[in-house]
């Protein structure tokens, strides 16, 4: 004869292990995972603290996001303690993890003995919508989406490669971008530069970037920034208090400046640069790994460095590049994947290979091997004369 | 044999071509038959001391031969040299 739900339930509790929320609470913090089963409007109203959510309609499929290692320890719990113990039966049984309880009383007990309860920041309806396809990863889901929504990257040029990293990151939700750049645009970006339009040939670059960032996505705030980057004015610009800053730059002087600035206030930069057909990528994180500096002691002398005038580029090249740097910035923002941080990645498009070097910190690095705080403004951006042979390489 | 990738702005150096073949027991014997073949590129490669430019990154497959044994590291059949220049366009 088939059980009743009631018998059923009680058999299942026999099957499983129980924990007071007094032992819960005693284990916050000490590596057990809490994972809340319950539907994802009871979650927003309130859950313990740093507990994950995976519901238990999506538990089977979603679990392995929380953790896959099957020797975890997992403490489950929903309204009233019953939902969770099956859920802990699912893992045990159907999945094999090996150290799963399930919280006696659920959050109602929990509250009922005065514990501390979490209220999450809820995404709208709206935006619920608009990121759906994010809340859908393990990687994102709406806690990974809240990260991105309050991050701050900052990005150098609203150029070749800043143009389609913006316009990325702002369909991804990043809350905050400032963009550097004091040039109008001009017809001959648009063969590559997808942020701005025909119609607005002679706007600032910087005006041109919020019409289409802002009619992408208006939950991004845009801090514009029309100057040229320089020593005068970087530090400023830098303190506003930025998660990542984006290298698109067209100059070496203002990449060393950059790199010994963001040193200095430890801020990863994730840097591009392209040429004809090439491009290189690579993600410096202050102190973690190595430094521009490091990977380029010197720049060229300028007949090898043809970035002063006007170069040809292959117009969809700094969409390749621009969008692995997006990716590198969503991957930091929400602390997922391996960064690209101690290699550097080439690309070439012609022979549509990619490259992956070594880079090594260098334990003399005149920048980094220091102490941030020991990094003076005279020291900042020193190189050589290059603004001599920059013009007389036209 | 081994082979030297040559970057964009040593191109014209070497006459459009992207790989070069060239024989040597270390890096140093490589990139002077590089310089050999197309002596344009010797000045772009070294300082007159013989040393490489400190502008110029070498690697042997992937690691930077400045963590290696500079020009001096053994350089096998089959492996690549990368010469990496820096680029800043945007």
């Amino acid at each position: 004869m088939s059980p009743t739900s009631a018998e059923l339930l009680r058999d299942i509790k026999s099957r499983i292990t129980e924990v007071d929320p007094s032992d819960v609470r005693e284990q916050l913090g000490n590596g057990a995972v809490v994972v809340d089963v319950r539907e994802t409007e009871e979650f927003a109203q309130g859950h313990l603290p740093g507990a994950r959510h995976v519901p238990r309609g999506y538990l089977e499929s979603r679990i392995e996001g929380v953790t896959s290692d099957r020797d975890a320890h997992l403490i489950l719990y929903c309204a009233s303690g019953n939902r969770s113990a099956y859920a802990a039966r699912t893992l045990v049984e159907d999945l094999g993890y090996s150290n799963v309880e399930s919280m006696t009383g659920g959050i109602t007990l929990w509250k009922d003995r005065g514990y501390d309860v979490e209220v999450p920041r809820t995404l709208t309806a709206e935006q619920r919508e608009r990121y759906s396809r994010h809340l859908l990863l393990p990687e994102v889901g709406a806690e990974g989406q809240q990260k991105l929504l309050d991050a701050k990257v900052l990005l150098l040029g609203a150029g070749g490669l800043g143009s389609p990293t913006a316009l990325y990151l702002a369909a991804a939700g990043v809350g905050t971008l400032g963009i550097v750049d004091n040039d109008a645009v001009d017809l001959s970006n648009l063969q590559r530069q997808v942020i701005h339009t025909t119609d607005r040939v002679g706007v600032p670059k910087v005006d041109s970037a919020e019409v289409s960032i802002n009619a992408f996505n208006p939950d991004v705030n845009v801090v514009k920034y029309p100057i040229r980057l320089d020593s005068s004015n970087i530090m400023e610009i830098l303190e506003y208090g930025w998660d990542i800053v984006v290298d698109g730059l067209d100059n070496f002087p203002t990449r060393y400046l950059l790199n010994d600035a963001t040193v200095r206030l430890q801020i990863p930069v994730v840097s591009a640069s392209i040429l004809g057909f090439d491009g290189q990528l690579a993600v410096f994180a202050p102190y973690e790994g190595p430094c521009y500096r490091c990977l380029y002691p010197e720049p060229p002398p300028a007949e090898l460095a043809p970035s002063c005038g006007a170069n040809g580029v292959l117009g969809v090249l700094p969409g390749t590049m621009g969008l692995l740097q997006a990716t590198e910035v969503v991957k930091l923002i929400l602390g997922e994947g391996e960064p690209l941080v101690g290699r550097l990645l080439l690309y070439e498009a012609l022979g549509a290979t990619f490259t992956e070097l070594k880079v090594r910190r260098d334990p003399e690095c005149p920048i980094c091997s220091r102490d941030p705080s020991s990094i003076t403004d005279e020291e900042m951006g020193v190189f050589p004369d290059y603004e001599a042979f920059c013009a007389a390489a036209g | 044999m081994a082979t030297v990738k040559i970057p964009p702005v040593l191109r014209p150096s070497t006459g459009g071509e992207k790989e070069v073949a060239a024989e040597g027991a270390n890096v140093g014997d490589v990139l002077r038959a590089l310089a050999a073949q197309h002596p344009q590129t010797e000045s772009q490669l070294f300082s007159a001391d013989g040393q490489l430019n400190r502008y110029v990154n070498v690697y042997l497959n992937d690691e930077d031969v400045r963590v290696l044994g500079g020009l001096d590291t053994g350089v096998g059949e089959g492996d690549t040299l990368v010469i990496l220049p820096a680029m800043a366009g945007g």
